[in-house]
């Protein structure tokens, strides 16, 4: 039972004064997807058929490791901030809600870790 | 988690059906129906009435079954042609304004429900306490240091008055709110698209010197970052307003500030 006003309750703790930072890095990677996944989608297809030697050489040259990194950063980026919203639209209970939050962007860091530290092996080789 | 299923006080029953005897244009209303004095769920009564003896819209069908059928039905009605906003439902599936709603366009046996995702006052009344105290919250009123001209009113030119079409004919019939889903889902923190299109109503008014304050209470992630442009909101307005694109205009200001 609360005696609390509906405005007090409204007003609650006051605005978090951010959100804007991450609506716009939403965008702005969202953006960024669009070149970088017609290039990802086209590397692939042209690599169709080719032999391990010549993809570690494609993936080897600065371009294409600098391209390809910008490609995992940018999803998993995206991938997180998304996600986080879907958590916070469905999940309420608050401590479930900060343990998945945390799972997520967790996992984005490791995978995008891990890809880059696979890249950067690739492209350091010679 | 959000709740998706009603509670099992919540489910809908079936309930009284009133026939219309010798009725030529015959027409049934299937109505939301809920008594706070009682235990029991709620249920749908189907009143039929015959059209030749009624008004037009879904209002008039509403006040023959009142009067002439059903005295217990309850529901909100004020103006009768769009402007106060009391008489705000849900009309075959979309919220919209009973007054302004013609029988013609309704599907053949028409459903009646209050607001959704409110709590229920009684039958087709909804309790709004929750958005009238986050309408306030917003401070809906001009801000400014400057006094006024002592001998006129504020001025403001043609351009800057017209930066206010489509933001000062909303009538706060909540049609908009009670259709977004993120506000089913988080409505204690979410402010809502008509809350929100009044806060922006205040921040596009060249008068107002606030600003930056309205804009500061806003920047959140819940207030108004809940908006995904669902668009629920533009589609249901029974006047024609856009409180996406209003919430897509505060958004663009949190932007052109960083």
């Amino acid at each position: 039972m609360t005696m609390q006003t509906p405005l007090g309750r409204v007003r609650g703790l006051g605005s978090a004064k951010e959100g804007v930072t991450h609506w716009w890095a939403q965008r702005v990677t969202a953006v960024a997807l669009v070149p970088l996944s017609l290039w990802f989608v086209a590397s692939i297809v042209r690599l169709a058929g080719a032999d391990h030697a010549l993809v570690l050489a494609w993936l080897g040259s600065p371009l294409s490791a600098a391209m390809m990194i910008l490609v995992i950063v940018a999803t998993l980026h995206h991938a997180q901030l998304g996600l986080q919203v879907v958590i916070e639209d469905y999940v309420h209970r608050e401590g479930l809600k900060v343990a998945a939050i945390l799972l997520i962007k967790g996992t984005a860091i490791l995978l995008a870790t891990a890809a880059i530290v696979a890249i950067l092996k690739i492209a350091l080789r010679s | 988690m959000a709740e998706f299923s009603l509670p099992s006080n919540s489910r809908v029953g079936s309930g009284k059906n009133f026939p219309a005897a010798g009725a030529k244009r015959p027409r049934t209303f299937n109505i939301y129906r809920w008594d706070p004095d009682g235990s029991a769920n709620p249920r749908l009564d189907a009143y039929t009435i015959d059209l030749d003896a009624c008004g037009p819209m879904v209002l008039d069908a509403l006040i023959k079954i009142k009067n002439e059928v059903d005295s217990t039905l309850t529901f909100r009605r004020s103006c009768r042609e769009g402007i106060c906003g009391s008489c705000a439902m849900n009309i075959d599936g979309t919220n919209t304004l009973a007054c302004t709603k013609a029988i013609d366009d309704c599907a053949t046996e028409v459903k009646i429900y209050p607001l959704p995702h409110m709590p229920v006052v009684k039958d087709l009344v909804p309790d709004l306490t929750q958005a009238y105290a986050q309408l306030r919250s917003i401070e809906p009123w001009l801000k400014a240091d400057t006094p006024p001209p002592p001998d006129r009113e504020r001025p403001q030119s043609l351009e800057e008055r017209a930066k206010l079409d489509g933001l000062w004919e909303c009538i706060l019939c909540f049609c908009c709110t009670t259709s977004c889903p993120s506000y089913w889902w988080n409505g204690e923190r979410y402010l809502g698209p008509a809350v929100l299109l009044q806060a922006y109503r205040w921040i596009a008014d060249s008068r107002d010197e606030a600003t930056g304050e309205r804009l500061d209470a806003l920047e959140d992630p819940f207030r108004l970052y809940r908006c995904h442009t669902i668009m629920n909101c533009t589609k249901t307005c029974p006047k024609n307003l856009n409180p996406a694109k209003a919430i897509a205009e505060i958004k663009k200001l949190m932007v052109a500030r960083r």
